[in-house]
């Protein structure tokens, strides 16, 4: 009988079903957590999903590979999500047409400076090969990241990681950074947030404003060509 | 409900299968998302195509459903740094400065473009 708690524990600590649900509920609560400070930039509901379900898995022991025998239900949905951006995209059509020019130029011109910037600075900080290379595509959504960072023979779960990181900055400064510089251009504050914070800026736009959310979104997707199509050619030319 | 995600992910299917096919270096997603935009754009047109999940909002509100959660679907691959732990402690302050930089000049840059060249191309309509 003594020994029943800890054998539930056992079977269940090894089954999809309780880190799915240590999930759902974590983010829950941390999203009911950010609504109720009005959506405050530090009430970031990824950034405290992530310590709290991570703080959770190292006192319980659990390995990550566990976890995301779970957790890969909601991975999954990552996918389906960049489809659906298609129904923003289409329903503001022409907001979008209208501005496609200044789009295309930014995308441009932000893509390059997410890539160089990364690059440049990491050297300067004299951080070892495999980390820069890790770290070069950061601003495109993680599983285009991760293939990039496969395809340069790299870490892809440091490049995950680096992702989410600068995602969840992103999606913190965003706000009080434009506010400050007094930029009211909601497409022009949407599209920089989904080039430099692909899909967790994007999230945060959708939460400011939703022109600024289908700017975020197709800049994301827009940057998530570009710069799998960038990064093998930056680095060649910037690391020696 | 259940036809709106079934088409959705059949526009994802054909997106990766565009994408292995061809062997571009392009996410298969972002293939779906142009395909699924395709569609909306040929429903106006074509009457024939409005059945099913195409008709009544059906496909536009699951996908709004997806996206209002989309914070939710990067945590499990945020999650994955415990496993770097020990690369974090060692080299952690450097990458986030990296990292933080990099974000706020490409933040910067990228606002400051979209309405130079916006304000540049609308200058040039009005003198047309």
């Amino acid at each position: 009988m003594s020994d029943n708690p800890f054998s539930l524990w056992v079977y269940l600590s090894q089954s999809p079903l309780l880190w799915l649900t240590v999930t759902l509920l974590t983010y829950v609560v941390a999203d009911a957590v950010s609504l109720a400070t009005h959506r405050h930039p530090l009430a970031n509901p990824v950034l405290h999903s992530l310590w709290i379900i991570g703080v959770f898995l190292v006192l319980t022991g659990t390995s990550y590979t566990t976890y995301f025998s779970g957790a890969q239900f909601v991975h999954f949905l990552l996918g389906p999500a960049t489809v659906a951006l298609a129904v923003p995209l289409y329903e503001n059509r022409k907001v979008v047409a209208a501005s496609i020019l200044p789009m295309l130029v930014a995308l441009a011109v932000g893509s390059v400076t997410g890539i160089v910037s990364v690059v440049l600075l990491a050297e300067a900080l004299g951080l070892p090969r495999a980390v820069i290379l890790s770290l070069a595509p950061k601003s495109v959504t993680a599983g285009v990241a991760m293939g990039i960072s496969e395809t340069l023979h790299a870490d892809p779960s440091l490049t995950a990681v680096s992702v989410i990181l600068t995602g969840i900055m992103g999606a913190i400064i965003v706000t009080p950074l434009m506010n400050r510089a007094g930029i009211t251009d909601f497409r022009a504050r949407g599209f920089a947030v989904g080039i430099a914070a692909h899909g967790i800026g994007t999230a945060r736009a959708f939460q400011v404003d939703a022109v600024a959310g289908v700017f975020a979104g197709i800049a994301m997707s827009l940057n998530a060509l570009v710069t799998s199509l960038l990064v093998p050619l930056a680095v060649t030319f910037l690391i020696r | 409900m259940i036809a709106s995600l079934s088409l959705i992910l059949l526009c994802q299917l054909a997106g990766e299968v565009v994408v292995r096919g061809l062997n571009v270096p392009v996410p298969g997603p972002v293939v779906g998302l142009a395909l699924l935009l395709l569609l909306l754009l040929a429903r106006d047109r074509f009457a024939v195509l409005a059945r099913g999940p195409l008709r009544n909002d059906g496909v536009e509100s699951a996908s709004r459903g997806l996206l209002s959660h989309l914070s939710l679907l990067f945590i499990p691959a945020g999650v994955g740094v415990v496993q770097k732990l020990d690369l974090l402690a060692d080299r952690g302050i450097a990458i986030l400065f990296v990292l933080a930089v990099s974000v706020l000049v490409t933040l910067l840059v990228t606002v400051a473009t979209f309405l130079v060249a916006s304000r540049w191309l609308s200058g040039k309509d009005e003198a047309s």
